[in-house]
């Protein structure tokens, strides 16, 4: 349940928001026209523009690392600290950031004036905001349930913090880092592609990518070009699948925290590859070892116990408390401030109308996509055999960028005149829709064969062994991947509730359109009012229904 | 001989909002000598592996001092080192580099740190094993290596936390003999030894002096010398009889409560053991029959059903709570409400379960007196978790609340309600 502390959280990310979007609008006026590099859809020029949106891709992957590296500790370490910062990243978690790159376009365009330095930074700003949150909080639960045995071993050894933390902390940490870093990949494939071109207003920007490509290739119909552009990106995402995830996956699941060895599963041939080559070894044992001896430094104290036992510090407790909500109450005056200046209550109650057809869109889509890929999910993961060759196609499939798949709905509901409220909603769950699938899949391969023997014995069949035998089984991974899901189709419905083709556009009843085409009026008022209201039907949606659905499925399914 | 570790006046209390403090640990005193290993002896809850903490330094005690070669204690010292229950080693790390971790912690050179651990590791029988992760080693293999990553910083004080209890009966042995092995051969390089342990025969096997400590709050009731020779046989006569003792006295605190207004009042807040009433029913029948015919000596009877005293402690005084059996003297002997118990039928004995929760079980019988009470005959869990939690720490509480309602639901006393956390009277006849 929604607590104080979450809207605390929720206002200081609209602050921030409101902060960004002024600066924004501060730095837009002098903005000179960029000395670019010309874009053109000749085919030939893909490999480069590919290798360009990889590289924007793995420096935003860096700063999401710093980041989870500092944020996340700090949270954990210091109970106060971690009052507000936990409930802020989950705000920002919900936060459809798609709606605020003109924002932060305008505002690195400000610090670099007439540079492709400003849109760079820009475009790694906005990936790094779709990655860097999930992976935090991963790494924040990850050091909370430390084992208490093994933090007990490393204080009694005398580790100094600094050990403690990379021999103990990060690698318990590491499978769910990863697992996240891989989700967060996925999402950033999609911001990129975004990014690279930037309408607002009269001013538009593109930046050397795929993603500039395809929006060259809409403005100039040409189909032949965006399906040259798919076969790039999946090029693309295959080998950064198997050059580095598949890897990285099966290497860090030597951290998992288990004391019995499970099944051992073949290395990825890549991973085959580092591990048994003699010279990629040696350099890969150097770097362990200089690894090992920075990570080994006494940097730090070793732990002491406090002294008396830790009683709270009222008198802090209450400065802090004041502190933040002073923080708040001129934050809630600032906003109120910048919003009334040119919106009134209809404003509002057109956002909140918007956002509730947007919502059943959502929950529609939600529904269908769980009649389609539950069934399907559940007989794949029953049979060992095809859900091992599915399972890594369908995490591809929702690493894939489905905005680049856009167009050639677009061109269909185009040329049938189609109705737009309609048809273009499947592009939402387009990229999204696979997160349901491959954790149903994982749900159904690990239903306990007792279970399924025992079911069958009793001749349970049909509708019942839905019902009773399977469905139950599966629901707490349906639910996590109805989670991401459906959070990803909110911010999908920025870009996919407005379309265009040439000369023609295409905008469907939404939140989303609604923060579209303020966008394109320059109407940072309305942008803010949009995304903040969309933030909170993804947190409410969150809060009141999955989280209570998770937390029953699972107490529900499981023995003990 | 020379004192290494001192611990004066100790008292570990944990603070309550609501009420007053939770004493875990109330005026104990610790002197370890050089050359000696002392066993901390008590059931679960007792405070011993508290205090073995206190004395690691993990713990800061709320009142009392420890000093450690004279010096007063502040946090982990160099020369003490522990060995984990549940082995406590990094899966990440290799053998090899599970023991190295306490050198680098010392900053010792990469080297030496090698040469050292390599002779713990083949002291300790792990030849070998080197680049072998924990996962593919067994319990016993994996408690060697949480072993010889102690002995490997060279402590002076070596803190073994029920190192043998996470194993079985065949490698808890083999590992004792070596380990006391190793310790008469003066091949271990430590000075001291600090064993926590539930086991009375194995106390009795290792340790030169045992503590004997009481529950709620922990104290050290007793204090015994073992004066046998290693290495020991557990069949000699006097080994036997020094166990039989330990038993006693560890019983002996267990007066049978009488159900008066006055022990009615304070007994809603006695902590109750969740033993299950199969197993219950289970050693009534088994007391009943030969050769037992109602009166088991404790010893003989934990050996016969290859319990521990720890696991069967709980279920004899479970028995005496509800008026089954009694305990005296490391004897437990059945009562007529006992004997009655093991020839009656199912429906019977449900009936005397369920009379003796309502007279001997003051929790039981607030809790059925509310229901009976309530219009709807429900109520939530949560008020009476509050009020033990008011007496004992919250696990005791929830195991006190989970007992009860195991019983109760046995009796048809009342049922439970997990998804509301509440009790209720539904599916209970009216006539219990």
């Amino acid at each position: 349940m929604p607590n104080l502390w979450d809207i605390a959280a929720i206002l200081a990310v609209a602050i921030l928001l409101v902060a960004i979007a002024q600066a924004g609008r501060g730095t837009l006026v002098p903005l000179e026209q960029l000395d670019q590099p010309a874009i053109t859809l000749d085919p030939w020029r893909l490999p480069e523009f590919a290798l360009r949106t990889t590289l924007r891709m793995f420096a935003a992957l860096a700063c999401s690392l710093l980041f989870t590296f500092t944020y996340a500790p700090l949270a954990a370490k210091s109970r106060r600290a971690g009052l507000i910062m936990i409930p802020v990243l989950d705000v920002l978690q919900s936060v459809p950031i798609l709606g605020f790159l003109t924002f932060t376009t305008a505002f690195f365009m400000g610090l670099f004036p007439g540079r492709v330095m400003g849109l760079e930074l820009a475009a790694i700003f906005a990936i790094f905001t779709s990655q860097a949150w999930n992976m935090a909080f991963s790494f924040y639960q990850s050091l909370t349930t430390v084992p208490a045995d093994l933090d007990e071993a490393t204080r009694g050894f005398r580790l100094t913090g600094w050990q403690r933390f990379w021999r103990l902390e990060v690698p318990f940490a590491m499978p769910g880092l990863v697992w996240n870093t891989m989700l967060s990949m996925s999402a950033g494939w999609f911001f990129v592609v975004a990014s690279e071109a930037i309408t607002l207003g009269e001013t538009s920007w593109k930046l050397p990518g795929i993603g500039a490509y395809v929006a060259l290739a809409l403005e100039k119909r040409d189909i032949g070009a965006v399906f040259w552009a798919i076969g790039a990106m999946l090029a693309v995402i295959l080998a950064y699948d198997q050059l580095l995830f598949r890897p990285l996956v099966a290497w860090s699941t030597k951290f998992r925290f288990e004391t019995t060895a499970s099944a051992q599963t073949d290395d990825p041939w890549m991973l085959a590859l580092l591990r048994r080559t003699h010279l990629l070894r040696q350099g890969g044992d150097g770097i362990g070892r200089a690894f090992t001896w920075v990570t080994g430094l006494r940097l730090g104290r070793p732990f002491t116990p406090p002294t008396k036992a830790a009683r709270r510090n009222w008198l802090g407790d209450a400065l802090f408390g004041t502190l933040v909500a002073a923080a708040l109450g001129w934050a809630l005056w600032q906003i109120w401030g910048y919003v009334t200046a040119e919106l009134g209550w209809t404003d509002l109650l057109d956002a909140i109308l918007l956002g509730a057809i947007t919502l059943l869109r959502v929950v529609v889509l939600m529904a269908l996509a769980a009649i389609i890929w539950v069934p399907i999910g559940v007989w794949l993961g029953l049979r060992p055999a095809w859900a091992q060759r599915v399972q890594p196609v369908a995490q591809f499939l929702a690493a894939f960028p489905a905005n680049l798949l856009f167009p050639p709905f677009v061109v269909v509901i185009v040329a049938f005149h189609l109705n737009v409220d309609i048809w273009l909603t499947p592009l939402m769950v387009l990229g999204t829709q696979w997160y349901i699938l491959f954790n149903v899949i994982a749900g159904a391969s690990a239903f306990p064969g007792d279970l399924r023997e025992a079911a069958q014995l009793f001749r349970v069949g049909g509708w019942l062994w839905w019902r009773k035998v399977i469905l139950p089984g599966v629901v707490p991974y349906f639910v996590t991947g109805a989670i991401t899901a459906s959070g990803g189709s909110w911010n999908a419905s920025i870009v996919a509730e407005v379309a265009s083709w040439g000369d023609t556009k295409l905008a469907a009843h939404g939140l989303g359109a609604y923060i579209a085409q303020a966008t394109d009026a320059g109407n940072f008022q309305r942008v803010v009012l949009g995304v903040v209201v969309m933030a909170l039907y993804v947190l409410a949606m969150n809060r009141l229904i999955w989280r209570p659905l998770y937390a029953f499925a699972s107490r529900r399914t499981t023995l003990g | 001989m020379q004192e290494l570790m001192s611990v004066r006046g100790c008292r570990q209390a944990y603070h309550k909002d609501s009420n007053a403090d939770l004493v875990v640990l109330d005026d104990v005193n610790l002197s370890l000598q050089e050359g000696e290993i002392v066993g901390l002896l008590g059931r679960s809850g007792s405070g011993k592996s508290t205090l073995l903490r206190i004395v690691a330094g993990l713990l800061t005690p709320t009142a009392g001092e420890v000093t450690w070669h004279g010096k007063a204690l502040r946090g982990p010292a160099e020369g003490v080192a522990m060995v984990f229950q549940s082995f406590a080693l990094f899966p990440w790390l290799t053998v090899q580099e599970n023991v190295e971790l306490g050198l680098e912690a010392q900053g010792v050179g990469r080297a030496e740190r090698e040469r050292r651990a390599e002779a713990a590791i083949d002291l300790i029988g792990l030849g070998g094993f080197e680049s072998a992760y924990p996962k593919e080693l067994s319990g016993g293999m994996r408690q060697r290596v949480g072993l010889a990553r102690a002995l490997v910083v060279h402590p002076d004080l070596l803190l073994m936390d029920e190192p043998f209890s996470a194993l079985d009966v065949l490698t808890a042995e083999t590992l004792r003999t070596d380990l006391i092995d190793l310790w008469i051969e003066r091949k271990l390089p430590v000075k001291s030894i600090l064993i926590v342990t539930h086991n009375i025969e194995e106390a009795v096997l290792l340790c030169d002096r045992i503590l004997v400590f009481s529950s709620n709050p922990g104290r050290v009731a007793h204090e015994l010398q073992v004066g046998f020779a290693h290495p020991r046989n557990r069949l000699d006569p006097a080994f036997r009889k020094q166990v039989d003792d330990i038993y006693a006295l560890m019983t002996r605190r267990a007066v049978p409560s009488t159900p008066t207004a006055a022990a009615a009042d304070t007994g809603f807040a006695t902590p109750l053991h969740a033993v299950s009433t199969n197993l219950l029913a289970g050693l009534i029948e088994t007391l009943a029959a030969a050769p037992y015919d109602g009166k088991a000596d404790l010893p003989a009877l934990a050996g016969a059903l290859q319990l521990e005293a720890d696991e069967l402690l709980p279920m004899g005084e479970t028995l005496q709570t509800l008026g089954f059996g009694d305990i005296a003297e490391g004897d437990l002997h059945l009562t007529d409400p006992g004997r009655h118990f093991a020839h009656a039928d199912m429906d019977t004995r449900k009936a005397l379960f369920a009379h003796a929760l309502r007279t001997r079980v003051p929790l039981a019988r607030a809790i059925r007196k509310t229901l009976d009470e309530r219009w709807n005959h429900r109520s939530a869990a949560v008020r009476f978790r509050d009020e033990l939690e008011d007496h004992m720490s919250p696990d005791y509480a929830e195991e006190t609340l989970q007992a009860v309602i195991g019983w109760a639901r046995y009796a048809e006393l009342f049922s439970f309600d997990d998804e509301a956390d509440q009790f209720t009277l539904e599916d209970i006849d009216a006539a219990a």
